[in-house]
Parts: structure tokens; C-alpha cells; sequence
């Protein structure tokens, strides 16, 4: 009886993942054996595993791993998108526990859940095979469907899980079809087998399937990022979903999304690259401009920030589409500093709503300003941020993806961007404007601040201006963990 | 012996009548039941290319397909029974709270 | 080619017109003496209870959701099962790690109460 010999397994490659699996189910256990009013000691142990799994991701640095038969690469790209996704679960539990003791849906399986997406997203980030990132992408999918719709009893939040899981299931579809178009078109599920396929027959580029299964990988992948035109889930579901799982889906996802998309088009597809930039190039447009004019128009801030992750899920993409050094560096520095800025100001959101009473309508933050100085201060900061101001980490990024598309020669995508850029500085304003030059209309003495809320506020301020004012480290960091 | 077009043929015809399914129906659970006709339609892709090609590869993402459909019709119907426990309804019509 | 269907194409064109010569004919030749009892719903030969559209209870779609859940597990069981001997040591401890986190999830719900009637 001859033994099937085992393909090269290396546990190395897949560490983070493990542990933080291995954390989420201890945690589910604990949760049904230990009970207890209190959730928040489940919180503080999801973090002791996102900080452990942290310090494996930065152990792990420059040093590639491949494992289980090239399925899985944990390289530097992998690992500093591992970063971000950390970065964001973190900032996300310490802003959930005050947020759902108040809407008294304090359920401990709210930790293992993120947890488990985080997961999903690591896999997809360092997945370089199809049936990897399909694993990945529905690990995070059917944890965020649950998140979405977290709390049972209030309707909206219904309505978020719902539509979510089925839009999300239906570009499931797409996408496996289109994948499953790319392995009948190349006979191998292997990113880099696609890759020497697609290089070694030079009339790859007109073959149908190979570009109908890329367009159809494309409208998959569109959709977790959230681009124009198949972003119509995204301000009901950020809207409905409880506010520190909105701030979670706003950011882990959309990097996920961005890392599994950027290693698929830009390793398994470049010579297409003619065809799929262009394709992205139509996209990104579409996709800025559609965000901003939308936020424009919004008058509830948790879909204005919406439209706003739409617009900058463009902003993102004209650095995919200039598909150079600079561009992939400054979609990595841009994805952190947007998990920065983005979960702060989720947090501010947070902490102004009340039960029952989400205080999410810009007037509500009339006068803001006077009352409570400080919070206003960061609130300010992360708009700043988002609508790329200097010395913020989010005019580096912008500048960055803005002028690797300029060196990519996409100069009219360059304008257009910046154009939008300076387009979206209205609406960031316009919720400044109701905190310092209107009169208070509220007290705002429910607000309470946890230390955990502190603590994710110092975090996120500290994470936006840092890299704003001193880029070079990051930068250099991003730089290193570019695929090309 | 059927040619791979005609197994091609059939599962790009049955996965455009789960799109269609989806864009028209109002029923949440049947909309589901498209989105499953939909996955249902790419592993037959899956399958007839994996036996076309002599290569296992599409076979193992059809086991891994089938089980995520399963997780995902699990956590789908736990949504949908959420809905309709504070709404009485699960037409996709009703789910009309968050709107622009 | 198509010719191998020929076979096929017979059998179901056969099998449909028996069908069809069986529900015309006997609504011709059957006697018809219809009465309350017999224009019931058949039901198991018990007597009909309520209407066919009740609604059922939640927890069915529970029992369902779990039952899809750990059912769908079995298909990666059958592969490996078959390779059992080839796998050997390795493939085993694999599957039991496999059936592990299952586990945790059975010893979830199970505390969780989800298996419970009442």
C-alpha cells in the first residue's frame, strides 16, 4: 500500500490565522460555559489574541513563507494588509463593548465573530490560489452577514443583515463564476500556474473565456470594495448595521477586498493588463464621483460616511490602475491610515448617540464643539484626514496614489481624482460646521466616555497624524511590501 | 459523449435564470433559492471542465462551494427569520426602512 | 452522436403517454360518485386538522439551519474515507482536527440550547 506523499504543509505560512481561530473558538466556549452579565472580559481576551497574533505578523516580517502546496504566501504584502485588518478589529472591539452594553445587545459571540472575519480576511490576503481566496472571502462574508444584522430585536439592524447577505450572496456568484471561467480557460486554480499560462501563450489575451471569467472576477471583487456601480448595498447596510460593526466593515473588507483583488489582477493577469486597466480606469472614475455627489446630498452621517468609503474605494483604485511601485504603496499606507481615521470617527459617532437615539443626523452635532472640546478636537482631526488635508495621513496617501497614477501616465485620472478629492472637503466641512458655528442645541450630558473609547480615540488620533507628519517610516514599510 | 459546450451551455443558462431569478422575485427565501441556483450553476461549470481537463482541482472548489452555500443558506435563514420576527414579512418589498 | 439518446428520448415519450392514457382514460371510463369525505385532502387516512397553510413553528427552520450545517460537513468525511490507508497517520489527525472544530460548534448550540424542544 504505497501512502499519498504529503505536499509541503509549513504551519508558518498561516499562523496568524490559526491563532486567531483558535482564540474565536475558545472564546465561543467560554462564552456558554462561563456565563456572565458582563461580555467586556471577552473583549479584553479577543485583544490579548489580536495583540499576540500582531507581534507573529511583525515576527514574520520579510521572511515569505509558502505552505500547502503553494496555496497560501505570507509575504510582506500579505502581512502588512494582516496589519491593517489587525489594526482595524482592535479599534472596532474597543469601541463595541460601551455601544452594545447601551443598546443592550451585549451578546459575547460579537467577539469570536470578528475575530473569525478577521480571519477571513488574513486568508484572503495571503491566498494565492482561487480556492483560497473564495474560502477567505466567505469566512469574512458569513461573519459580517451576522454583524450586520447583530442586533436581533431592532429592525434597521434586520434589514442591514439581510440585504447584505443577499447582495453579497449574489456576487458570490459572479465571482465564482468567473473563476471557475479562469481555471476552464487555464486548467489550474494556482494564481501563479495562471500566471505562466497566461505568459506562455501569447493568444491568452483574445481568449474569450479568460476575459469574460476576468470581467466576472472584477464585478465580484467590485462589490466587497464597494465600487460604483455595484455599491447600492452599501449606505443601507453601513447605515442599519450597529456603529462600531459599520466602522469594522467600512475598512477591514474594503482592504481585504483591495489586497485579494491587487494579487489576482496584477500576478495572475498582467499581460490583460491593457484590458483590465482600462476596465478600472472607467470604475474608479465612476466610482469617486458617484460617492462624492451622493454625500453631497446626505444628511444622515453614517450613509454620508458611506458614500465617503465609496468615493474612497475610488481614490484607492486609481492607485491600482497606475499599477506601479508607488500606486501599490500608496493603496497599503492609504488602507491603514483609512482604517485610522475612519474607525475614529465611528467611534465619535458612537459615543454622541444615545440609546434608542443615534443622534446621526449632521444637526445633531450643533454646538458639539463648545461642549465637549476635546472629542470635537478628534472628530475634526479625522475629518481633516478624510478629506486629505495636510499634515493628515490621508493627504500622504492620496498624494501618493494620486501621483503614482501621474507617473503611470494616467494624468486625467489624476485630475479627476483631485478634483473629487477637493469636491468631498465640503461635506467633511459641513459636520464641522454644525460642531463650532452653531449654537448647542443639546447638552450632550449622556455622553460618557469608557476608557476603551479613549484608548481607540488616542489610537486612531495618534495613527492618523503620525504617519501625517512623519510618512517615511510607513512609506518605507509599504514600499517593501509591494508585489511587484 | 456530451461536449463540453453543451454542459458550458447549460450551466450559463441555468446560472442567467438564477440572476434573472434575483433581479425579479420578492420572496427573500426564493431569492435565496436563485442565488443557490446560481453556485449550483458554477460547480456544474466546475465539474465539466475539471472532467475536460483530467485535472481534480475544480472538483475539490465544488466540495468547497457546496459547503459555503450550506453556511451561508444556515446564516441567511437565521437572518431571515430575525426579519420576519419583527416585521411579519420577509418580502423584499418591506425591506424598505433604509432608503436615500 | 445524439444517436445514443435515441434510447432515452423513446423511454420518456412512452412513459409520459402511458401516464396521459392513464388519467384520460379512467376520467372516461371511471364511475363518478363524488361526496364530502372523498373530496377531502388526503392526509395519512386521518381526518384533516386546520388549514394547509399553517404556519410552522421557528423551531423547525432552527432544527434545519443546524441540520444543514453538520450535514454538509460529512462530504469532506467521504473522500478521505476512501483514502483512509493512503492518508495514513497524518490524514487522520488532520480529519480529527477537522471533526474538533466541529465539535466546538456541536458543544455550542448544544449549551446554547438550541437542541432543546421546549
Amino acid at each position: 500500500m504505497e501512502t499519498i506523499a504529503m505536499p509541503a504543509i509549513n504551519f508558518a505560512a498561516i499562523m496568524p490565522e490559526t491563532i486567531l481561530s483558535v482564540i474565536a473558538m475558545a472564546l465561543l466556549l467560554i462564552n456558554v460555559f462561563v456565563p456572565s452579565e458582563q461580555k467586556a472580559y471577552l473583549g479584553y481576551l479577543s485583544l490579548i489574541g489580536i495583540v499576540v497574533t500582531f507581534f507573529t505578523v511583525i515576527g514574520g516580517w520579510g521572511t515569505p513563507q509558502e505552505g500547502f502546496n503553494g496555496s497560501v504566501m505570507q509575504d510582506n504584502f500579505a502581512l502588512f494588509f494582516k496589519g491593517i485588518f489587525l489594526v482595524s478589529a482592535a479599534l472596532s472591539i474597543l469601541i463595541s463593548d460601551q455601544y452594545m452594553k447601551r443598546e443592550e445587545c451585549n451578546h459575547g459571540e460579537l467577539y469570536p465573530l470578528i475575530l473569525l472575519a478577521t480571519c477571513g480576511m488574513m486568508l484572503m490576503a495571503s491566498g494565492t490560489d482561487l480556492m483560497t481566496i473564495f474560502l477567505g472571502l466567505e469566512l469574512l462574508s458569513v461573519s459580517l452577514y451576522v454583524l450586520a444584522g447583530f442586533q436581533r430585536d431592532s429592525l434597521k439592524s434586520n434589514e442591514a443583515g439581510l440585504k447584505y447577505f443577499l447582495l453579497g450572496a449574489f456576487s458570490t456568484g459572479f465571482l465564482l463564476y468567473g473563476m471557475a471561467l479562469i481555471y476552464g480557460a487555464t486548467g489550474t486554480t494556482r494564481i501563479a500556474a495562471i500566471a505562466s499560462y497566461v505568459a506562455q501563450n501569447s493568444l491568452a489575451g483574445s481568449n474569450l473565456m479568460l476575459l469574460i471569467g476576468m470581467v466576472l472576477m472584477a464585478v465580484g471583487f467590485s462589490f466587497k470594495i464597494a465600487a460604483a456601480p455595484f455599491h447600492m448595498w452599501t449606505p443601507d447596510v453601513y447605515e442599519g448595521a450597529p456603529t462600531p460593526m459599520t466602522a469594522f466593515m467600512s475598512v477591514g473588507p474594503k482592504a481585504a477586498g483591495f489586497a485579494a483583488f491587487v494579487r489576482v489582477f496584477v500576478i495572475a493577469l498582467p499581460t490583460l493588463r491593457a484590458d483590465w486597466a482600462d476596465l478600472l480606469w472607467v470604475l474608479a472614475v465612476l466610482t469617486m464621483t458617484v460617492g462624492n455627489i451622493t454625500a453631497l446630498y446626505q444628511k444622515n452621517i453614517k450613509r454620508m460616511l458611506a458614500y465617503s468609503s465609496i468615493a474612497h474605494a475610488g481614490y484607492v483604485l486609481v492607485g491600482f490602475v497606475a499599477g506601479n511601485a508607488v500606486g501599490t504603496a500608496g493603496i497599503m499606507f492609504y488602507m491603514l491610515s483609512y482604517a485610522f481615521m475612519n474607525i475614529g470617527a465611528f467611534a465619535i459617532i458612537v459615543l454622541v448617540g444615545k440609546k434608542g437615539e443615534p443622534n446621526n443626523n449632521v444637526e445633531d452635532y450643533a454646538g458639539f464643539g463648545f461642549k465637549h472640546p476635546l472629542l470635537a478636537v478628534c472628530m475634526s482631526i479625522f475629518l481633516f484626514s478624510l478629506a486629505g488635508i495636510p499634515p493628515a495621513a490621508g493627504f500622504i496617501g492620496k498624494f501618493y496614489l494620486f501621483s503614482g497614477a501621474i507617473q503611470a501616465g494616467y494624468i486625467w485620472l489624476a485630475i479627476i481624482g483631485v478634483l473629487n478629492s477637493a469636491a468631498s472637503v465640503y461635506y467633511y466641512l459641513r459636520v464641522m460646521v454644525f460642531m463650532y458655528m452653531k449654537d448647542p442645541v443639546e447638552e450632550f450630558d449622556w455622553l460618557k466616555v469608557s476608557p476603551a473609547i479613549a484608548l481607540c480615540l488616542i489610537i486612531a488620533v495618534a495613527g492618523v497624524l503620525i504617519p501625517g507628519i512623519v510618512p517615511g517610516y510607513l512609506l518605507e514599510l509599504a514600499q517593501k511590501a509591494v508585489l511587484l | 459523449m456530451v461536449s463540453l459546450h453543451s454542459y458550458l451551455i447549460l450551466s450559463a443558462i441555468l446560472f442567467s435564470i438564477g440572476t434573472i431569478g434575483v433581479l425579479t422575485r420578492r420572496n427573500a427565501i426564493v431569492i435565496f433559492m436563485c442565488v443557490e441556483l446560481m453556485l449550483n450553476a458554477v460547480n456544474l461549470t466546475f465539474v465539466a471542465f475539471s472532467r475536460y481537463l483530467g485535472n481534480v482541482d475544480g472538483q475539490i472548489f465544488v466540495f468547497f462551494v457546496m459547503t459555503v452555500a450550506a453556511c451561508e443558506a444556515a446564516v441567511g435563514l437565521a437572518l431571515m427569520i430575525a426579519f420576519f420576527k419583527n416585521k411579519e414579512s420577509i418580502d423584499v418589498e418591506d425591506v424598505n426602512l433604509l432608503k436615500w | 452522436m445524439l444517436g445514443a439518446y435515441l434510447p432515452i428520448l423513446l423511454l420518456v415519450v412512452i412513459s409520459i403517454c402511458f401516464g396521459l392514457g392513464a388519467l384520460v382514460l379512467s376520467s372516461f371510463v371511471g364511475p363518478k360518485k363524488p361526496s364530502k369525505v372523498k373530496l377531502q385532502p388526503y392526509e395519512c387516512g386521518c381526518e384533516p386538522v386546520g388549514s394547509a397553510r399553517e404556519r410552522f413553528s421557528i423551531k423547525f427552520y432552527l432544527i434545519a439551519m443546524l441540520f444543514i450545517l453538520f450535514d454538509i460537513e460529512a462530504v469532506f468525511l467521504y473522500p478521505w474515507s476512501i483514502l483512509f490507508k493512503k492518508l495514513g497517520m497524518f490524514g487522520l489527525a488532520e480529519m480529527g482536527v477537522f471533526i474538533a472544530i466541529l465539535l466546538v460548534g456541536y458543544i455550542y448550540i448544544w449549551k446554547k440550547g438550541a437542541l432543546e424542544w421546549e
